[in-house]
């Protein structure tokens, strides 16, 4: 494979999205990496690594195709990619409550500060329009066990929130 | 029996196949069962192995949680072995060594109590818990030809899950 790129993708979600992208990216005889597709907040999102040994501009150009057809913006950057580049998270923290800002900044200004590696951040926002929940998901590695980093979180300005943290342990078998 | 010598990959269709039970229990049984092990014991530190793995459709499997922090058996070889009771679900990361350089969250069942023999056909029960629970569920899965694959659940999804008692 001669290049990788980052194909990022947001619009207004509708069915076929990922059908029409990814023929286009077919017939222009690339080659598809990891990928993350989610829905978030009404709109659909790809970030998607794409490798090729053709030019990057004809590919970008039958982008803006689909993109003005389907009223998306996509972008196609150069990027640095390998295979076989899985970390695995050694805990998850979660982090819920009512709603209000800056949960995000404290959570995640603390555990950089414990040294944590953010592998994976995925967040909710729930309940209702006049008490809104937000509930946090990390995943990473941090050289700190569990019980240090929940008392940190939870020194750190948490403490109106649910705070959990737990190894997280993978079997092979 | 055939010779245990190096783990299959998926997508090995031998991977995919119910496996038949055990019906003799000679040397040749215990002689593969250490075969068996030998692989297990070379690759990634893994903590069970079975023997579709190793290209043999029979119903065996090798369990060792021992390396691990909780109550557990150590070393153990099941042969026909069968879940008889389960309760309580956990989430936790698996990977496996047909399937490298991937892993996934799975649901098993926390405790479990399961019937099997041994290399010698000497009828075994054991009740186990946690970690130990899951490598045996995951060896088992093996024998009906069902990969850590299948049983995949989406981190996101357990964000948005519903209590039971959400109306």
């Amino acid at each position: 494979m001669g290049s990788w790129h980052m194909l990022t993708l947001v619009g207004r979600d509708r069915p076929g999205i990922v059908a029409k992208v990814s023929q286009v990216l077919y017939e222009s005889g690339c080659l598809l990496g990891e990928a993350s597709m989610l829905h978030l907040g009404g709109n659909f999102t790809i970030m998607l690594m794409v490798g090729m040994n053709g030019d990057s501009a004809e590919l970008a150009g039958s982008l803006k195709g689909l993109a003005d057809e389907l009223g998306l913006r996509i972008h196609l950057d150069p990027a640095e990619g390998a295979f076989h580049e899985h970390p695995e998270p050694n805990i998850c923290v979660t982090i819920g409550g009512a709603d209000r800002a800056g949960i995000v900044a404290q959570a995640t200004r603390c555990l950089a500060a414990c040294g944590f590696n953010i592998l994976n951040l995925e967040s909710a926002v729930a309940g209702s329009a006049e008490r809104p929940l937000y509930v946090l998901h990390i995943e990473g590695q941090c050289p700190l066990d569990a019980e240090a980093i929940e008392r940190h979180l939870i020194q750190y300005g948490l403490s109106d929130l649910d705070v959990s943290v737990h190894p997280m342990e993978t079997m092979i078998a | 029996m055939i010779a245990a010598k190096e783990v299959l990959t998926w997508p090995d269709e031998r991977l995919r196949q119910v496996c038949a039970p055990v019906t003799e229990f000679g040397d040749a049984l215990r002689s593969f069962v250490a075969d068996m092990e030998a692989v297990m014991r070379s690759g990634p530190a893994a903590v069970g192995i079975a023997a579709p793995q190793v290209g043999c459709l029979r119903r065996v499997v090798i369990v060792d949680a021992s390396a691990r922090k909780g109550r557990n058996h150590g070393r153990l070889v099941l042969v026909n072995p069968e879940i008889v009771s389960w309760d309580g679900s956990v989430k936790e990361r698996e990977g496996c060594l047909s399937v490298p350089d991937m892993t996934g969250n799975v649901v098993r069942a926390q405790n479990i109590a399961i019937e099997c023999v041994d290399e010698y056909g000497r009828p075994q029960s054991y009740e186990m818990s946690h970690f130990e629970a899951r490598v045996v569920q995951h060896e088992l899965d093996h024998l009906d030809g069902l990969l850590f694959l299948d049983r995949v659940v989406s981190r996101r999804s357990d964000l948005f899950k519903r209590s039971p008692e959400a109306k």
